[in-house]
């Protein structure tokens, strides 16, 4: 009797707890917010083409999205040289593509020669342009293969994250992938169906073989509203970006759908015009360049404000270029920066300025007025403008606010640098400094401040130039942080961004999805997509 | 009276009324439309906010008020521009004919042709970026105005047209009469009707132009209300059911519209 009971009760906890189980197979469902350029990893150069190839791509290292470090991918091992301009990786071996062609270290030169060819144009290949001179590919053994730069490259082995390897041999060509899904079907504008590579070499711990999913359904579908109807409906199970008015809305339908990884690695800043060519009034441009100005204006910001209207405070005050987010790089010495509008007056009155009458003037009697100019058809940014327009009321500065249409903006910005102020966001990508030279050198294109300069205009550009240097040939990694540390503390002391808010990653995940963890580098939602399932309730109502 | 008159006459009752609030905002209201009380985002309607507060704490009704007397009388403005190029243009190639008509009748065509919200955005972006908020709401019904007038145009071009062979005009011809003074004395008192028909058909319209660039964030510049950036506040939809107040700017511009539209007919019979 008492056995009798005891079948009954497992046989009646297996039938309660089934569908709870995840198990292998079905399909996952969710949107890519625009149209993939390319199918071939070697242009990339948009977010869904990105997406896309980390689905697809098989690379030699990974960045561990969670943990922020590198691991052995098609590399199993990899060895860089002391002058920093060869690696060599040992290869993983039986590894096949996923039209079963073998993978060999002639692939990997295949690609790297793709790669590196400057007729390729290549956005992934740039970022290993180190200096004049041919890079040598050498596959001496099916397994081994070193790759020697013209000149040392800072942080190198992070860069192979970015590339896909692919088949020097597969008739399918770019098709052909060694990643944890191949593209199956597309249709243009509307889905992309990605099906499980047979050939994947990965397996999980118990030696079951990865991706567990079949397939994923990627639809492409650019408004976000439509979006988050289609996954309340349950027919998406996750949304890889949500906006903080979605974000709060779907937490307060409910919470555990709603997933947040914490503060992120965009951030949304503003800066002044500092060219000394742009066809600015005089005195405005005395203005920009006064250390004491911009870090008045920085005092004057109430960035907490910012934070919880403009972003339900689901965004935090930024401390300068690098978010706290990008856990290695941040440098964590940098002072919270402050909301003091009577702090700011004093700098003012310091650097020659004078409040009168709920008036702030310069010098000259000039009163001190400029135009903030932003993008159109962002709504937080347009609210962060009205904002700030309010804050440096405070301490008599008159705002005016200016919002252009994208390209009219980027002219402005780029070309004719006819503009006084400008308030846009940085998307971060890469957590290495490398990845932000051209933002930092003052000979740089996004140096936006004051961008393409033949010699450093300032004895603290000229510090940040030598340290960004000398960071990218330093032997180590702690020698490199030394440096790019200093690079933010200089940042900060001369506010030539004034960094407003870094934004937290929110994203939503439906039940039915087991093993979900957002985290703060893209894909933020299903960076893991090969260990993630779908619970046997939805496999159900899905066959 | 018939029912037609009675709702000419609400609506002439409504509009003197917007219009009453819109010049008298400043007393009506003791708020600033750009004050923002930070504390308060997305307040309900309150003794102290009486239809709520927008995003940044802003008091609506203050906005709302201001932003009327900035559609309001601004898109009058506009409207009377864009009816007077017609009026001259259209008077000017119907009764000259020829080169003159083809030139213009082909302006006319080229300008339609054209996508104007796409050549306001571009001479939205050329224009100098220091104007204060003030100047660029000018600006912006300005650019309306100069821009809108090729669809008025063909209708007076079709009128003026009809009247070229006209007795009268015949007999202004015969004792001298300059094309000019032809167009100016004769010509344009006889169009009456159909321009204040243009005018007042025009009125919505440049309101409507105006929401649109407002919500593309190309209209009236922050911290200015108008009723196109107010409308703004209604791209999220899903909040208002529960917020039913934050419809108000678009319950005033339909009413406004409407109310336009109804007191059209009696202008021309006036006329």
């Amino acid at each position: 009797m008492l056995r009798a009971l005891k079948c009954f009760s497992i046989l009646f906890i297996c039938s309660i707890a089934s569908p709870l189980f995840a198990q292998s197979g079905g399909e996952l469902h969710f949107c890519l917010h625009g149209e993939p350029k390319t199918f071939n990893p070697v242009f990339v150069d948009d977010e869904a083409s990105e997406n896309l190839r980390y689905l697809t791509g098989g690379v030699l290292i990974r960045l561990n999205r969670q943990t922020q470090a590198l691991e052995p991918a098609l590399a199993t091992s990899w060895a860089i040289s002391k002058d920093r301009r060869t690696i060599a990786f040992q290869l993983r071996k039986g590894v096949y593509f996923s039209d079963g062609t073998p993978f060999t270290s002639g692939d990997v030169a295949y690609t790297m020669k793709l790669l590196l060819d400057p007729s390729t144009h290549s956005p992934t290949g740039d970022a290993f342009q180190s200096g004049e001179g041919k890079t040598e590919v050498r596959a001496a053994a099916p397994e081994a293969v070193s790759i020697t730069f013209p000149a040392p490259i800072a942080g190198l082995e992070r860069l192979f994250d970015q590339v896909a390897i692919m088949s020097a041999n597969s008739p399918k060509k770019e098709m052909a992938v060694l990643g944890p899904f191949y593209v199956s079907d597309y249709k243009a504008g509307s889905s992309i169906l990605l099906r499980k590579n047979p050939n994947y070499w990965k397996h999980d711990a118990k030696g079951t073989s990865l991706p567990y999913v079949d397939s994923i359904q990627l639809d492409i579908q650019r408004n976000r509203d439509i979006e988050l109807v289609r996954f309340r409906r349950g027919e998406l199970q996750l949304i890889n970006r949500l906006d903080p008015e979605q974000f709060e809305k779907l937490k307060q339908e409910n919470s555990s759908l709603a997933r947040t990884a914490g503060t992120g690695l965009d951030a949304e800043e503003l800066w002044f015009n500092q060219v000394p060519t742009a066809p600015l009034a005089p005195h405005k441009k005395a203005w920009f360049q006064t250390t004491e100005f911009r870090k008045a204006i920085s005092l004057a910001i109430n960035r907490s404000d910012l934070s919880r209207i403009v972003y339900k405070g689901f965004a935090r005050p930024a401390f300068g270029p690098v978010s706290p987010a990008n856990r290695f790089w941040f440098n964590s010495a940098l002072i919270e920066p402050k909301y003091d509008p009577q702090g700011a007056l004093r700098l003012l009155t310091q650097a020659g300025f004078h409040y009168d009458n709920e008036t702030l003037k310069d010098r000259t009697g000039n009163r001190v007025e400029f135009t903030l100019v932003t993008n159109s058809g962002n709504p937080a940014r347009e609210k962060m403008a009205a904002m700030i327009q309010q804050d440096l009321s405070q301490i008599g500065i008159k705002v005016n606010i200016v919002t252009l249409d994208f390209p009219s903006l980027i002219e402005r910005m780029t070309r004719t640098f006819d503009y006084e102020a400008c308030l846009l966001g940085l998307v971060n990508t890469d957590l290495d400094p490398n990845g932000v030279m051209t933002v930092w050198m003052s000979s740089g294109e996004n140096h936006q401040w004051n961008p393409n300069q033949k010699t450093p205009a300032t004895p603290w550009e000229a510090e940040i130039d030598k340290l960004m240097r000398e960071q990218a040939s330093a032997a180590t990694e702690k020698e490199r942080k030394a440096k790019f540390d200093r690079v933010q503390q200089i940042a900060a002391e001369q506010q030539p961004f004034i960094y407003l808010i870094d934004k937290d990653v929110l994203t939503a995940v439906s039940p039915a999805l087991i093993g979900a963890s957002p985290v703060v580098l893209n894909p933020q939602a299903f960076w893991n997509a090969e260990t993630l399932r779908v619970q046997a309730a939805q496999l159900g109502a899905q066959k | 009276m018939s029912t037609t008159r009675v709702l000419r006459a609400i609506s002439i009752g409504v509009l003197c009324a917007v219009l009453g609030m819109a010049l008298f905002a400043g007393e009506i209201s003791h708020y600033s439309y750009a004050t923002q009380f930070r504390e308060l985002p997305y307040a309900a309607p309150s003794s102290a906010h009486l239809l709520g507060t927008d995003a940044l704490g802003r008091d609506l009704f203050t906005r709302l008020i201001y932003g009327t007397r900035v559609s309001l009388l601004l898109a009058p403005a506009a409207a009377f521009l864009s009816t007077l190029i017609a009026g001259l243009l259209g008077s000017l190639a119907g009764m000259i004919g020829g080169w003159c008509e083809r030139v213009v009748l082909a302006a006319a065509d080229l300008s339609m042709a054209l996508p104007l919200l796409f050549v306001l955005l571009t001479l939205r972006a050329v224009l100098p970026m220091d104007l204060s908020p003030v100047i660029s709401v000018v600006a912006t019904f300005v650019l309306l105005g100069a821009l809108g007038w090729p669809s008025s145009l063909r209708v007076v071009w079709a009128a003026s047209k009809a009247m070229r062979d006209s007795d009268f005009l015949l007999l202004a011809r015969a004792n001298g009469c300059s094309p000019w003074r032809m167009i100016l004395r004769h010509v344009m008192p006889n169009l009456r009707p159909i321009l204040l028909a243009q005018f007042w058909i025009s009125i919505p319209v440049f309101v409507l132009t105006e929401a649109t660039l407002s919500m593309l964030g190309l209209g009236v510049m922050e911290p200015m209300p108008s009723w196109g950036n107010l409308l703004r506040g209604l791209e999220d939809f899903s909040t208002v059911g529960a917020n039913p107040w934050r419809l108000a700017p678009l319950v005033v511009l339909i009413l406004v519209v409407i109310c336009f539209q109804l007191i059209l007919p009696m202008r021309e019979e006036l006329a």
